[in-house]
């Protein structure tokens, strides 16, 4: 079965934009697109997403060329005119740099380490979470245990004693983000592999003796995958927000690396003077970053999921 | 549960080779590792740190050089306090909006405030803290920014919740720590109550011409109330890891605070303390949530004695 293909039940509600022949992907296009919000959500993580990617090109400055910031410039508000004829839109932060630029790079690199860290996790997750549900036994228990035990604490509280003991630096942050995150998808996938192993299609590739690994790979995966799409959307947020988190408490990223959460911890000092734009548009920035990921996984999980359809 | 405890300690005995402080010159370096027992094997640390345990005692802090359970004690009440504040709101505001959003799920009121507990998980706590801070204590002036103010000694504890100037203090951050989970209890409350609604006690209870505030405080409440509690007690743990973040932007005097700094100064018998510590506490609350739930829940007790 594919888990999002149509079926009697959905072709008998008569909803005039779903064609009784359109493909699954056009189907799950226009479930996701009926709804306003999630495409707006959409479209705002699309703007996001870009604005990270495009930085050099679009930011008026570059933050890290010490030849285009200057010092005197340091603690402006937002509206001041720059030197070289533009406007510091947000502001300038202590050293002098331009907020709307430090955001744009600060976006590339928490972006960049959320997502980095949620395909790591997730490739580990998913290997477990499959060995766990196609074989059993004691190799089911061991990893399910060690997940079990994980979960039972709070993400930041693991992240935190990983930063203790392995110390800091880009590599690191990403290790204690993929520790934290694996244990969701194996769970996930393993309660999803665990309910399709038990099909007729399953069974049928067994009758065909097709090797284990084609089995798990080619039938057993791509059917547990649409809840993992889910999951991963959501964990990728929890990450970018997880390494804020951490940057803030400056065990994160390194200072040469400033993700957004550094940029907020760097303002921090300068909040109670009333400097409030050198922490408040970096936070605005995560703020709508995870707030659009958030929208669009909540419409992802309604239209994946087969239960749902209406 | 004794798993739990082996993990965590085993965690424990790991990072012992890693952090040593690399900053110190040779000579200093042999003297500082002499004195802090780190010249003899790890296995050797690992047993006079097990031996000390036993013993309640967890080493001494490389900073403080005092005993590193007793740093932790001592800031363990102002943690405490913090969770508990925060827990109180959480449950205050959370439940009653939760029931509201629950009963009228198509209303304008329930659809806002699910809105706005989508927002309460979207939010990040750090930054929020910050923004309290920003509101409240810069541009109003109302609330202090940072510290625990006054506090006053009940049986040798200090506290802070009996004064006007600690409740001023505690105010923001346990604002803070709360938001999480009244967008939680948000949820859960909404979608026990959306759920309680449509089975037949509750239609039953109506055909009784039982008052609507009778069928809802009575009827509805107790049954959606065993998930709720067990997600209470199991996110006080939470909060307790969570006070780390929360401690730091208020500069609140807790254990949070004392790991953040210890991690920086690499004060290993204190993190270590505090993990052990932490890792007691969740220990503790997962087996207090067992009992309570089999209290609330008698369909629990009768499947235990029935196998």
């Amino acid at each position: 079965m594919s888990a999002i293909g149509p079926d009697a039940a959905v072709d008998a509600v008569p909803l005039a934009r779903r064609a009784d022949n359109a493909s699954p992907l056009r189907r799950i296009a226009s479930d996701f697109l009926a709804n306003p919000i999630a495409v707006a959500g959409l479209a705002l993580l699309a703007l996001i997403i870009a604005a990270a990617i495009a930085a050099p090109l679009i930011s008026p400055q570059n933050p890290y060329d010490l030849a285009q910031i200057d010092i005197v410039d340091s603690k402006l508000p937002p509206g001041s005119p720059a030197p070289n004829g533009g406007t510091y839109w947000l502001g300038t932060d202590d050293q002098g740099r331009d907020m709307l630029s430090a955001i744009f790079y600060g976006l590339r690199i928490s972006l960049a380490v959320g997502v980095i860290s949620t395909v790591v996790a997730l490739i580990i997750g998913l290997a477990a979470g499959l060995a766990a549900a196609y074989f059993g036994g004691r190799l089911e228990m061991l990893i399910m245990r060690i997940v079990d035990i994980q979960l039972s604490f709070p993400s930041i509280l693991i992240a935190l004693i990983l930063i203790a003991v392995l110390g800091q630096g880009t590599g690191k942050v990403i290790t204690a983000l993929v520790t934290v995150q694996w244990a969701y998808y194996a769970r996930t996938v393993r309660s999803a592999a665990i309910v399709e192993k038990r099909k007729e299609y399953i069974e049928a590739a067994h009758c065909l003796a097709l090797s284990p690994a084609r089995i798990v790979f080619r039938h057993l995966l791509p059917n547990c995958l649409p809840p993992m799409i889910v999951v991963a959307t959501v964990q990728v947020a929890a990450a970018i927000a997880l390494e804020a988190t951490l940057s803030f408490l400056g065990l994160g990223l390194p200072i040469t690396e400033p993700s957004l959460g550094l940029l907020i911890a760097n303002g921090y000092q300068y909040l109670l003077s009333g400097k409030y734009w050198i922490s408040f548009f970096p936070g605005l920035a995560l703020l709508l970053t995870i707030v659009s990921i958030n929208l669009v996984a909540d419409q992802l999980r309604d239209v994946l999921n087969p239960r749902l359809q209406r | 549960m004794s798993l739990l405890v082996f993990v965590g300690v085993y965690a424990v005995g790991n990072p012992i080779d890693i952090l040593i402080n690399p900053q110190a010159d040779q000579e200093d370096r042999e003297r500082a590792i002499a004195a802090l027992g780190l010249d003899k094997t790890l296995p050797a640390q690992y047993l006079s740190f097990l031996g000390g345990v036993v013993h309640g005692d967890l080493g001494r802090s490389f900073v403080h050089a005092t005993s590193a359970l007793g740093l932790i004690l001592e800031r363990m009440p102002a943690t405490l306090e913090l969770a508990f504040a925060a827990m109180l709101i959480a449950i205050v505001i959370g439940i009653p909006l939760g029931l509201w959003a629950g009963l009228r799920p198509n209303g304008v009121a329930g659809r806002t405030i699910m809105a706005g507990s989508i927002l309460g998980f979207s939010l990040p706590t750090f930054w929020v803290g910050l923004m309290l801070i920003m509101v409240f204590s810069v541009i109003l002036g109302w609330l202090p920014s940072n510290g625990r103010g006054p506090t006053v000694d009940v049986l040798g504890v200090p506290v802070s919740f009996l004064s006007v100037e600690g409740w001023r203090h505690l105010l923001l951050p346990a604002t803070n720590l709360a938001l999480f989970n009244v967008a939680l209890l948000i949820r859960l409350t909404r979608s026990g109550a959306h759920e309680a609604l449509l089975q037949d006690y509750v239609k039953f209870a109506r055909a009784k011409g039982l008052t609507n505030f009778r069928v809802i405080g009575v009827h509805v409440l107790r049954n959606i109330l065993i998930p709720i509690v067990t997600v209470i007690g199991l996110q006080f743990g939470a909060l307790i890891a969570f006070a780390i973040v929360t401690e730091s932007v208020f500069a609140w005097p807790g254990m949070g605070k004392l790991l953040i700094d210890s991690i920086n100064l690499l004060d290993r018998p204190v993190i270590v303390a505090y993990l052990l510590v932490i890792v007691t506490f969740f220990i503790v609350i997962n087996l207090l949530v067992d009992i309570l739930y089999s209290l609330l829940d008698p369909r629990v007790r009768l499947s235990e004695s029935g196998t």
